[in-house]
């Protein structure tokens, strides 16, 4: 069956004067219901014994998390690495790498979705899922930062008994904001998206749990047109709340740094900056988990290779932002004269993190230039390999960022190299593993293609024939 | 079947095609029907038209909630930082537009995107876990790959066979009855009962927080989280086993001075003149505010043992003959002769340094209080202590001629 696809694909790559369909396969509404529905149905079938062995894996590390998180709780954020002079060690390295993948789904479904991009359709559903994962994970890491996390609710405004009320001009604060704001929206544009889909479940399902639950959470939906008119209505809106809303929250995440006065983060490329790595990183995690599930689910005519190709080129494009953004660094740290600015810059490449700095550049800057060349971009082991390497790249970016500047600022005498312990190894270990438990959770329970949408597409695509 | 005609709750039509579908809708809506819907797997453009749909107020209501997200984050950073907990930071302005953009603008999506999905849902009067419509089977694949138009009986026009012919002409591959199937739409009565005790339930911790919070106990507040209140380190005065001298405090360096300690003054700090005499006179100014500040120290520090008015008669005093009297040694009586006719310097010095006292030892008749009184205190007290004395020996005399009457 996927080689009638690849030959599809072949044709249809290389005659430039059509572009590819972006379904394929003969879809009809119905297979598209019976492939999407089916991975979920199917699964006591054929895939399920490595989604157990997948999700076994998975628990288990989240587990390991759950452990760590109650000997931190219960004895003190000593047990990382964090010290003077870096206090911000792996926990807020990890919290931007997390934030910064959360990024592409929900720029996927919004801004791509105003600006009529229909390739979207096939993988919005996948990263917005991946968005709201990502984003817990992210959200973990401030909330057991702080310490004592019996008062986190000191970081909203809420009433307590010291009758204080947080700071709000600190951009810490504004974090608070920007990332619970987005977390919130994401989750209703996810869920909303999701509702006419959990609806067709619903019609399919063959045992009451299954109907009762699936029933549950479409809230009867019945496809009335009258709705889908408000339903259209209202995801634009969505889309057009959420498009700001996901430029701005890496925007804020970058203030943390920026509007600190330490060499290296007070800067005002940061936002931008910040916003094009959040991207560059978002899509490499869509490729790295959508290679995967479409060639075990055998999602290929839906998610095709020119969708994946396109990611790619988005990858390129945002890489080379990045890497643009960090030759103009060096630029403005010459420029401005200032030496301690161009001491934390030597330092960032040639100091005792020059090795961080280095697989930083290797990977973000030099590895994603290989998509100039189609044939890579066209190739899915290269596509895979590279968006790892960026997944890499971009870790080390926010350890860069985070380490090199605080671990030498003005004071010398307080100078000091970080050394993460096996806590902080375990915590982002760990981090991974919610990440996938709830990502194999979606995969097994939820429509991981937003069903509604192909069949939209597909009407589209035979109303031109 | 007539019966069953008569419970219908309207008709459902069912079409292959979106076009056809469309060619349907525009059928019933020409016919003036006004009850009536279609139902698709996604939505197909071009139906609103064919429907006669107008356009949802959704956009306003969105801008609604979105304009008081704005004011709210607006009043919220205005109140909480500028008038109610004011934050000074680097002599900033309280409250300014720039720092207050980004929670405003966070909070405005905020509002606005909760309002759309809610907004959307009641405008659709969705959560309706139970539709007639769901009864019909063949109604399951309007959310897979069938289209179908449905028409209710309410609406003023609809007459079956006339509704009938006009669906069965339009293209539709089935028509068939809603039936009207009786379902138990109330909630069971235990249910009701539970959910009344349940949020009786929840009253009452709330109730016992109040309840607490407004009351006064003898016993320490109850901590669920110990934070830094119970620590594992050594307070003032402790025993420690591993100093030479078993002290938990390490006190300063032999032969070290304190900034601002050296005390240099020998006249304030010890009330001696250079050739090591007592003072004569206190070294500070004598006025009302002076002798006040003394008998405040006084009353506080040394009224226990030496009494209101000096005589030596204090409560500790009357407390311990009461108790037992062997081993008390009797206050001194501060108004007798022999301490009347003291140098200040003297008296000052008993407070400093206490009166047959051992500091090795921690012994002695009168501890002294250097410890608990500032060296201007101490003056205070002795200025006052010459009050008392001159009140306990005064004569007629010394009453203002006009008082005297009063006595
Ligand atoms: C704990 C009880 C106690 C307190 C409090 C106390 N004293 Fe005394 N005071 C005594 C005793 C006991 C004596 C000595 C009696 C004796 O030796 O016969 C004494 C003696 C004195 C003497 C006489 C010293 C001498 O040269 O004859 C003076 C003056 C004096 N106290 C002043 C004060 C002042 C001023 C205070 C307040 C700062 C004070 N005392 C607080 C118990 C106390």
């Amino acid at each position: 069956m996927s080689s009638q696809y690849d030959l599809e694909i072949q044709t249809a790559l290389e005659d430039p004067t059509s572009r590819p369909h972006l379904v394929m396969g003969g879809a009809t509404f119905a297979s598209i219901d019976d492939d999407v529905a089916g991975v979920s149905e199917g699964f006591l079938k054929k895939t399920s014994l490595a989604w157990y062995a997948m999700f076994g894996a998975s628990i288990s590390v989240l587990a390991m998390l759950g452990a760590v998180v109650v000997y931190l709780i219960s004895t003190g954020v000593g047990i990382w690495g964090n010290q003077s002079p870096v206090f911000w060690g792996w926990p807020i390295v990890n919290f931007v790498f997390w934030v910064g993948i959360a990024h592409a789904g929900t720029l996927i479904s919004a801004i791509l979705f105003l600006l009529k991009q229909d390739w979207r359709t096939s993988i919005n559903r996948f990263a917005e899922a991946m968005t709201i994962f990502a984003v817990c994970c992210a959200g973990l890491f401030p909330a057991i930062h702080v310490g004592r996390i019996w008062v986190v609710y000191w970081l909203f405004p809420i009433p307590n008994q010291m009758e204080m009320w947080p700071n709000f001009r600190s951009p810490l604060l504004w974090d608070v904001f920007a990332v619970s704001t987005y977390a919130t929206v994401s989750l209703l544009f996810w869920y909303m998206g999701l509702i006419p889909d959990l609806a067709t479940f619903r019609d399919r399902a063959t045992s009451k749990i299954r109907q009762g639950a699936y029933a549950f959470f479409s809230l009867g939906w019945t496809g009335s047109s009258r709705h889908w008119h408000r339903y259209e209505k209202a995801y634009l809106i969505l889309a057009g709340l959420a498009t700001p809303l996901v430029l701005s929250v890496h925007t804020v995440v970058s203030f943390d740094f920026a509007v600190s006065q330490l060499p290296g983060w007070h800067t005002t490329i940061f936002p931008p900056y910040f916003v094009a790595g959040a991207i560059f990183s978002g899509f490499a995690m869509v490729l790295t988990l959508m290679i995967p599930v479409r060639a075990i689910f055998g999602l290929q005519h839906i998610v095709t290779l020119r969708h994946l190709e396109v990611v790619s080129k988005v990858i390129l494009a945002t890489g080379s932002m990045v890497g643009y953004a960090y030759a103009m660094e060096f630029f403005v740290a010459w420029y401005s004269g200032n030496p301690y600015e161009q001491f934390a810059f030597t330092n960032r490449a040639f100091g005792p993190y020059a090795w961080a700095y280095w697989i930083m550049v290797s990977c973000n800057v030099i590895s994603p230039q290989l998509f100039w060349f189609k044939k890579l971009r066209q190739s899915v082991p290269a596509l895979f390999v590279i968006s790892i390497f960026v997944n890499i790249g971009m870790w080390f970016e926010r350890f860069v960022i985070t380490v090199t500047s605080l671990s030498r600022d003005f004071l010398p005498g307080s100078w000091a190299y970080f050394q993460p312990t096996p806590f902080d190894a375990l915590t982002l270990i760990g981090s991974f593993g919610l990440f996938f438990t709830l990502f194999l959770l979606f995969i097994r329970f939820l429509p991981i293609i937003a069903i509604s949408e192909i069949k939209g597409i597909l009407h589209k695509q035979e109303s031109h024939h | 079947m007539e019966q069953q005609e008569a419970k219908a709750l309207g008709l459902l039509a069912e079409y292959e095609t979106p076009q056809a579908l469309m060619a349907a809708a525009e059928k019933v809506r020409d016919g003036g029907y006004k009850r009536w819907d279609t139902h698709t797997p996604f939505p197909v453009h071009g139906i609103d038209d064919a429907m006669g749909i107008q356009p949802t107020i959704l956009p306003w209501i969105v801008l609604g909630a979105g304009a008081t997200g704005t004011l709210t984050a607006l009043l919220l950073q205005w109140y909480t930082n500028g008038v109610d907990y004011p934050f000074l930071i680097s002599g900033k302005p309280l409250f300014s537009w720039v720092p207050a953009f980004p929670v405003t603008f966070e909070l405005t999506v905020l509002f606005a995107g909760i309002t759309t999905l809610l907004g959307m849902l009641a405008l659709n009067r969705l959560p309706r876990l139970h539709n007639p419509l769901f009864d019909v089977k063949r109604f399951a694949r309007a959310t897979q790959d069938r289209f179908f138009l449905a028409l209710d009986a309410t609406d003023p026009l609809f007459e079956d066979s006339s509704a009938r012919a006009l669906l069965e002409g339009s293209g539709a591959t089935a028509v068939e009855d809603v039936p009207d199937v009786p379902t138990n739409e109330n909630i069971p009565s235990w249910m009701w009962q539970v959910a009344i005790v349940l949020v009786f339930a929840t009253f009452v911790p709330l109730g016992l927080i109040a309840a607490s919070y407004n009351s006064t106990s003898t016993t320490p507040p109850f901590h669920i989280v110990g934070d830094m209140d119970w620590q594992e380190s050594y307070r003032y005065g402790e025993e420690v086993p591993f100093f030479d001298n078993g002290q938990a405090m390490r006190g300063a360096l032999p032969g070290t001075v304190a900034v601002g300690e050296l005390e240099e003054d020998d006249a304030f700090y010890r009330g001696m003149d250079d050739m090591g005499n007592w003072l004569a006179v206190a070294p500070v100014e004598v006025s009302k505010s002076v002798l006040e500040r003394g008998r405040e120290r006084y009353n506080i520090y040394c009224l226990p043992c030496h009494g209101e008015s000096g005589n030596g008669k204090g409560i500790v005093h009357e407390r311990a003959l009461a108790l037992d009297t062997s081993g008390w040694l009797i206050p001194r009586d501060l108004t007798m002769d022999s301490i009347v006719t003291q140098p200040d310097g003297q008296i000052y010095d008993t407070i400093t340094n206490g009166f047959n006292y051992d500091a090795e030892t921690g012994t002695g008749n009168m501890a002294p209080y250097a410890a608990q009184i500032r060296p201007e205190d101490r003056w205070a007290i002795v200025l006052y202590v010459r009050a008392l004395q001159r009140a306990a020996n005064a004569s007629i005399e010394d009453v203002p001629a006009d008082k005297r009457s009063a006595l």
